[in-house]
């Protein structure tokens, strides 16, 4: 190879007609940019499929995406406090608890350590769980007893509240929920002569998205 | 796992159950094997959360988990069915197959197991019957024994099947706490259990009253505790390969060989093993017995048929003998082989035009061809046919093979030439149909998202409209309420729908396309 560099100098060692260029000519540029995002095509789509069958099978996974937002096996984390613990906290719906499951899945069929607690979505009968239930210092037995009828009511209601939102959730959705709801929020409510619907922690304010800062802010 | 998938793993999983199920789901699968403290430790999520996203995953069977590397002593380590996740996207197509050969009655027992993963069968006839009870008018009511039959034509049908148990289930009583459990590295296979299709003894109460709530879910034992159903995806897919084969041959020859295929493929469905290359031989004596008497097809008329289709090039059915007047096979490998072929083909086509398509199926059948050849070949003039070729060599779809006459590669002493592989042609094509699906999602949610202010107002004014409806408004407060929705904003609400349906529509079109190719690579897979 070495010894054949000297003789023919313009030579290539292939066919040049092959490459698509001439001898003389100079190479095509090459390209400096990565290529488009949306590169112009050559022919245009064939269009879509259509038919009974096409149109039965879009409106099923439609129905499928929208319905799957609602089984339990959607999982959303729950909201972490952010700065203060607010009095509203008590009033607005902090149901969404990370440490416990929705359904109850068959335990025997999974490793032990998935054990987790398993919420009651609906309570047969009016009894609430107790969570707490605070001891009784047998001195202050009065006042005490006092607090502790109270609180109790105030869980009832409280998961009485949980109670009905959760029924609300596992209806059909034809029932404007937001009606309802504030509904049995008055009715509920006794603590405060507030409407629920009118409390307004200013959470929200800030949390909007931003992004359009053309207009003013007042 | 190729990035596209695990990319497409992921939407679906956000789309289905979340954010939260997602991230656990792809760090998994981009992991492999994991026990639940790494996991945890890794996403740095609460462990609540990664112990709920898990309970999902393996309800659903896409995770399945077993012992560890340090045996049954060391903690259980956990691993992501891919497989799984993509059949999510071809769950409207198993809803419609079970309605087009089941009814209503079927369609909704298939969605109600798709939704949840498992089921026991008691309580898929206790929903199934509430759904249709509410849908029919006042005063009927839908009958258990109605659904009950239905359950067990899918079961005898195989088209659902037991869920297979813990290999410790057996023996353990139920206060076991160190029960081992199976390795993790061979999943029991739910054909392996024998009772795989048999059905339990269960009794319920005859026949469901119409009531207006919905009654509350109780825990009366039915009789079949612990027996779990789930949907078979692999007959599924058998059913739909079958269908494909029949649409070709329909499309290739006609209607009447067609319907002899059918019949061939409905007379060995039950005695064909899953992964066979061929059906089982059939005489033409048989099949002329199984053909429906409204076909009306004479016996000299089904040989003649039954030699067109031997004699076809794309090889559909085979004769393996003669006894009993022919005995004949389908092919089904080299059916799904062709089918494959004829998707690139045509990819090709509608991408590059019929001219480069011309070069390709001559590559596909001559294999290799050197550039001259091709020119002649595909009667192409030189410097388009070159052009043509560069393109497609760019894409990846042809491939170059040197053949040197001296060991030292030379250029003018070494032969060029064009080859196109088939099996990794059609590989890179499912990556490409992988990406296509992710960019459909990933298009549809953008939509969704630009647009969600004006979703959300539609949505409160239909709430608004069905709440004032029910309590008996006035027409006059009705179009008040409509006219809330101004015109600008329902044709845009109105072109969202349109792009969304149609985003939707493809998605759907091209699972069909994965599917077929899925199908030929994993026929080429068992066959070694």
């Amino acid at each position: 190879m070495a010894g054949s560099r000297g003789r023919g100098r313009s030579q290539f060692t292939f066919n040049v007609d092959a490459l698509g260029f001439g001898r003389g000519d100079s190479l095509p540029t090459s390209a400096q940019t990565p290529s488009p995002l949306f590169p112009p095509m050559q022919f245009r789509p064939v269009p879509l499929q259509t038919g009974e069958e096409v149109d039965y099978m879009l409106a099923l996974k439609q129905e499928l995406r929208a319905s799957s937002k609602n089984l339990p096996f959607h999982i959303k984390a729950a909201r972490t406090k952010t700065d203060v613990a607010r009095y509203s906290d008590k009033y607005q719906n902090g149901e969404l608890k990370n440490n416990c499951i929705e359904w109850s899945p068959d335990w025997s069929r999974m490793p032990k350590e998935l054990c987790i607690k398993v919420r009651k979505p609906r309570k047969t009968g009016a009894k609430p769980q107790l969570k707490q239930k605070p001891k009784v210092a047998a001195k202050k037995e009065e006042v005490l007893q006092k607090l502790e009828t109270l609180e109790k009511r105030e869980e009832e209601q409280h998961s009485e509240e949980e109670e009905d939102e959760e029924k609300k959730k596992q209806n059909d959705e034809e029932e404007g929920p937001d009606a309802d709801e504030d509904y049995d929020e008055e009715e509920i409510e006794d603590e405060t002569d507030y409407i629920m619907s009118y409390f307004d922690n200013g959470e929200d304010f800030g949390a909007d998205s931003d992004d359009n800062m053309d207009e003013a802010v007042y | 796992m190729t990035a596209q998938e695990v990319r497409l793993c992921g939407l679906l999983l956000q789309e289905h159950f979340g954010n939260v199920v997602e991230k656990v789901g792809t760090h998994l699968i981009r992991s492999g094997v994991l026990t639940l403290r790494a996991l945890a430790h890794e996403t740095k999520l609460p462990l609540d959360l990664v112990k709920k996203s898990l309970c999902v995953l393996v309800q659903h069977g896409m995770c399945t988990f077993g012992a560890g590397r340090r045996g049954p002593a060391g903690p259980v380590e956990y691993r992501i069915n891919c497989e799984h996740i993509f059949q999510m996207l071809r769950y409207p197509r198993y809803i419609y197959t079970a309605k087009s050969l089941y009814g209503d009655t079927g369609e909704l027992i298939v969605e109600e197991i798709l939704q949840r993963g498992q089921m026991t069968m008691s309580s898929t006839v206790k929903t199934v019957a509430d759904r249709l009870t509410h849908n029919m008018p006042e005063g009927q009511s839908m009958d258990y024994s109605e659904v009950v039959s239905a359950f067990s034509q899918l079961v005898e049908t195989h088209f659902l099947q037991r869920c297979p148990p813990l290999a410790s289930a057996g023996s353990s009583s139920s206060g076991a706490v160190d029960t081992p459990l199976p390795v993790a590295t061979q999943p029991t296979e739910p054909e392996s259990n024998p009772d795989c299709y048999k059905l339990p003894y269960i009794n319920l109460t005859g026949q469901l009253l119409q009531s207006k709530h919905s009654s509350h879910t109780e825990k009366h034992l039915c009789g079949d505790d612990g027996i779990y159903w789930q949907v078979n995806f692999q007959r599924f897919h058998l059913h739909f390969r079958d269908q494909a084969i029949i649409s070709a041959v329909s499309c290739k020859l006609d209607q009447t060989s067609s319907e002899i295929v059918r019949t061939m493929l409905r007379m060995s469905e039950v005695t064909t093993p899953a992964h066979a290359a061929f059906t089982q031989a059939l005489s033409a004596n048989e099949i002329f017995r199984a053909l429906q008497s409204s076909y009306n097809i004479a016996r000299p008329n089904l040989d003649q048929y039954l030699s067109l289709l031997v004699d076809d090039p794309m090889e559909f059915v085979g004769k393996t003998g003669d006894s009993g007047g022919g005995m004949y096979v389908v092919n089904l490998h080299r059916a799904l082989a062709n089918l494959a072929r004829a998707t690139l083909e045509s990819v090709v086509q509608e991408r590059f035009g019929s001219r480069s398509a011309r070069i390709f199926r001559l590559l596909l059948r001559k294999r290799h061809l050197e550039q001259k050849q091709v020119e002649d070949f595909a009667m192409i003039p030189a410097k388009e046919a070159k052009d043509m070729l560069y393109t497609l060599l760019s894409e990846n779809l042809v491939q170059l093979q040197e053949i040197p006459k001296t060991p030292d590669y030379a250029p003018s002493r070494t032969f060029y030439l064009y080859t196109v592989n088939q099996l990794p042609t059609a590989r890179l094509l499912l990556q490409h149909c992988y990406k296509t699906v992710c960019n459909l999602i990933e298009r549809r949610l953008y939509e969704t998202k630009e647009n969600k202010r004006l979703l959300e107002k539609s949505q409160r004014i239909e709430a608004i409209l069905a709440s004032l409806q029910a309590t008996g408004a006035e027409a006059a407060q009705l179009t008040e309420v409509e006219e809330m929705i101004t015109v600008p904003e329902r044709q845009q609400l109105e072109s969202l729908r349109h792009h969304i349906n149609k985003l939707d529509s493809s998605e759907n079109q091209v699972d069909e396309t994965i599917f077929l190719l899925e199908s030929y690579i994993n026929s080429t897979k068992t066959s070694r």
